[in-house]
C-alpha cells in the first residue's frame, strides 16, 4: 500500500564565529579535550554570560536569507535538564518567542519547484561531547560546550526522503554562501533531525510522529528516512501502534534503533534567563546586515527582469535556486539572446531534469555547451525544433552540439539543394501540382510536408516555403532567398 | 481544592534530582501551596497591557565582540573534578 509521507526537519547549524556564544573561548574543532574552556562555559558559580555580537549578526543574516520575520526584542530562556554534557544543568536557548519565524525556502528538484515553510529559528548554545565507554561510565569534553548554534525548524512540508535531501542541500548551500556556517555535517557543524509521520491515502488522521537523530550526512538522512518510513509502514499495515519516540540512526548497520528513554524528557521547565538582558534588534541593524549580504534570490530576480528583460514569472523560476540562476547567467554571458536562454532553460532544461530525475548540477550540458547550441540556432545551422532533439542527444551522449550536427547534418540551407528536392517532390506529385495551380492553394501544406519528410525535417522551413511558391506560381512572393 | 498535589511535588523533586521522604513531600506540599496562593494574588489585579517582567533593570544589548580570550589550562579546568581520565572529566555511566 502506498502511504503519504510528511516530514519536517530541525537543523542545528554551528555559527561561524571565532569564539563561543557567551565567552571568549575558541570554537576551533578537533583540539585537545578541555583546552578551550573557561569558568563561564564550564558553568562555574558566580560567572555571567555575555552575548557574542557576531553570533547575532550571523543569525540575522540567515533569517534575512530565509525571509523570516525577525523578532525585535529577543529574550533568552533556560532549558533545564540534567545530563553530563551540560555543566550548568540548563542550556541557554530561546523559547516563547523565537529569534525569527515564518520564513520560506524554495528549491527545485526534477524540474519541480517546492516551497518549504520555516517555522522558527533560535539562537542557542551547544552542549559538550560525551564519549560513552562500556561499563566504565563516560568521558566529557567541554570544548564544544557554548559554541553558538542556530536552530532552524521547518513546518512538515517535505513529502519524501529525496525532497528532504534536496532541501537540506539547499539550506546548507545558503548557509555556506552567506558564511553563516561551514555546513560540515561530518564534523557535526550541521546536524539534522527529521520527524516523520505517515498516512494511509484517503484517511484524514496522520500517524504518530517519530524523530530521527544521529544522521551525519545527506545520504544518511535519506537512508535513515527510507528505513523509518519502511518501519512505520510495516507497523501500520499490521495494525500495530507506532510509539512516539526518537530513534538513533546507526550508519554502519543502516538501521535506526529507539534511543534510551530520558526520564521525563520534554519537561524542561523553561524560564527567562536572568543573566542575559534583552536583545533589541532595530531596523538600522537589520539594514546594515542586509547591505553586507551577497545578492539574495529575490534581489536577483528583480535584477534579472531589469537586466535581461525577461518576464517576472520566468525570473522567479530561474532564481529559485542559486545554481539554476548561476547556470542562466553563465549562458547569457556567452549568448546574448536572453529570452531564448530563459525560455530554453525553463522548458527544455527543467523538462529534461524532471524526466531524467536529475538536478542542474548533474547536467552534462554545461552553460557554455548550451550557449553553443544557441549559436547554431542563431546562425540557422539548425532550426529550433531540431535544437530540441539535439539537446536531448547532448544530455544523453555528453557530446557537444556541433559534434552531433556534424554527424547527423544541420539544416539544409543550400538553395540549389532545396530546389532539387522540391523539384523531385513536384515531379512525384504532378496531379496535386495541377490542382494547386488551378486554385487549391491549401495544398501548400501538403507540399511542405512532403519536402520535410524527404529531408527528415532538416530543410529550412522559410526557404522551402519561398522556393515552393516560386516554383508553383512562377514568381517569388518575396524578394528572393538570403544566401549565406 | 489543592493548588499543588503531592504527586506534583514528587514530580518536581524528581526533575530537580531531589530525594524526598514521604514526610517531606507532605511538608513541601503545604509550603508550596502557601507560596502559590500568595503568588495567585496577582490574579486579583488588572494586568492588561503589562509586559511580563523578566528583568528589573532597563538595560538592553550587552554584547561582546567576537574576540578570543585565553581559556583555562587543561590542568586548571580539570582541577576540581573528582575523577578525570585522558584529559576528560570522568562521569558515571549515563546510558544503559
Ligand atoms: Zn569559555
Amino acid at each position: 500500500m502506498d502511504f503519504e509521507v510528511m516530514i519536517g526537519v530541525e537543523v542545528h547549524a554551528q555559527l561561524l564565529t571565532k569564539t563561543k556564544i557567551f565567552c571568549g573561548c575558541s570554537t576551533n574543532f578537533g583540539r585537545n579535550p578541555n583546552t578551550q574552556v573557561c569558568p563561564i562555559c564550564l558553568g562555574m558559580p558566580g560567572v555571567l554570560p555575555v552575548l557574542n555580537q557576531e553570533a547575532v549578526e550571523l543569525a540575522i543574516r540567515a533569517a534575512l536569507a530565509l525571509h523570516c520575520k525577525i523578532l525585535r526584542r529577543e529574550r533568552f530562556a533556560r532549558k533545564g535538564y540534567f545530563y553530563p554534557d551540560l555543566p550548568k544543568g540548563y542550556q541557554i536557548s530561546q523559547y516563547e518567542e523565537p529569534f525569527a519565524a515564518e520564513g520560506i525556502l524554495s528549491f527545485e528538484r526534477n524540474g519541480n519547484c517546492k516551497t518549504i515553510r520555516i517555522k522558527r529559528m533560535n539562537l542557542e548554545e551547544d552542549a559538550g561531547k560525551l564519549i560513552h565507554e562500556e561499563d566504565r561510565g563516560s568521558l566529557v569534553d567541554f570544548n564544544r560546550c557554548g559554541v553558538p548554534l542556530l536552530e532552524i525548524a521547518t513546518e512538515p512540508d517535505l513529502t519524501s526522503p529525496k525532497d528532504t535531501h534536496t532541501f537540506l542541500a539547499e539550506l546548507r548551500q545558503i548557509l555556506q554562501y552567506l558564511e553563516v556556517s561551514s555546513g560540515d555535517m561530518e564534523k557535526g557543524h550541521l546536524r539534522c533531525e527529521p520527524n516523520i509521520s505517515l498516512k494511509k491515502p484517503g484517511q484524514s488522521e496522520w500517524g504518530t510522529r517519530t524523530e530521527l537523530k544521529n544522521l551525519n550526512s545527506l545520504k544518511g538522512v535519506e537512508k535513515g528516512l527510507l528505513f523509518e518510513i519502511r518501519r512505520q509502514k510495516r507497523l501500520l499495515e499490521s495494525g500495530q501502534p507506532i510509539r512516539q519516540e526518537t530513534l538513533l540512526w546507526d550508519e554502519k548497520r543502516e538501521i535506526a534503533l529507539p534511543m534510551r528513554v530520558k526520564e521525563e524528557a520534554g519537561d524542561y521547565r523553561y524560564f527567562p534567563e536572568p543573566d542575559l538582558v534583552p536583545l533589541v534588534i532595530d531596523e538600522e541593524w537589520i539594514e546594515r546586515v542586509k547591505r553586507s549580504l551577497p545578492e539574495l534570490p529575490d534581489d536577483r530576480k528583480k535584477r534579472f527582469v531589469e537586466t535581461y528583460k525577461i518576464r517576472e514569472q520566468d525570473a522567479q523560476t530561474l532564481t529559485l535556486t542559486r545554481r539554476l540562476a548561476d547556470y542562466f547567467e553563465e549562458v547569457v554571458k556567452i549568448h546574448s539572446d536572453f529570452t531564448l536562454a530563459a525560455n530554453w532553460i525553463i522548458t527544455e532544461v527543467l523538462g529534461i531534469l524532471h524526466e531524467k530525475n536529475l538536478s542542474i548540477g548533474d547536467l552534462s550540458v554545461t552553460p557554455a555547451r548550451l550557449a553553443g547550441l544557441f549559436h547554431l540556432i542563431q546562425d540557422e545551422t539548425i532550426s529550433k525544433k531540431m535544437a530540441k532533439e539535439i539537446f536531448v542527444k547532448m544530455v544523453e551522449s555528453g557530446k557537444q552540439a556541433d559534434e552531433i550536427v556534424r554527424v547527423q547534418g544541420g539544416q539544409i540551407r543550400d538553395e540549389a539543394e532545396v530546389e532539387r528536392i522540391i523539384e523531385e517532390v513536384l515531379k512525384g506529385n504532378s496531379e496535386e501540382k495541377v490542382r494547386y495551380q488551378s486554385g487549391e492553394v491549401k495544398l501548400m501544406g501538403y507540399f511542405i510536408g512532403q519536402v520535410m519528410k524527404r529531408t527528415d525535417g532538416k530543410a529550412n522551413p522559410r526557404m522551402v516555403n519561398e522556393i515552393l511558391r516560386k516554383m508553383l506560381e512562377g514568381n517569388p512572393q518575396k524578394s528572393g532567398v538570403q544566401k549565406k | 481544592m489543592e493548588i499543588i498535589t503531592e504527586e506534583e511535588v514528587r514530580h518536581v523533586a524528581r526533575l530537580a534530582r531531589l530525594a524526598l521522604s514521604e514526610e517531606e513531600v507532605k511538608k513541601f506540599q503545604r509550603q508550596l501551596e502557601k507560596i502559590l496562593e500568595y503568588v495567585a494574588k496577582l490574579r486579583e489585579l488588572n494586568l492588561e497591557g503589562v509586559e511580563p517582567t523578566t528583568h528589573v533593570i532597563p538595560v538592553v544589548n550587552r554584547l561582546r565582540e567576537d574576540r578570543g580570550k585565553e581559556s583555562l589550562s587543561k590542568e586548571e579546568a580539570l582541577s576540581n573534578a573528582p575523577n578525570t581520565e585522558k584529559g576528560h572529566f570522568r562521569v558515571p555511566k549515563v546510558i544503559e
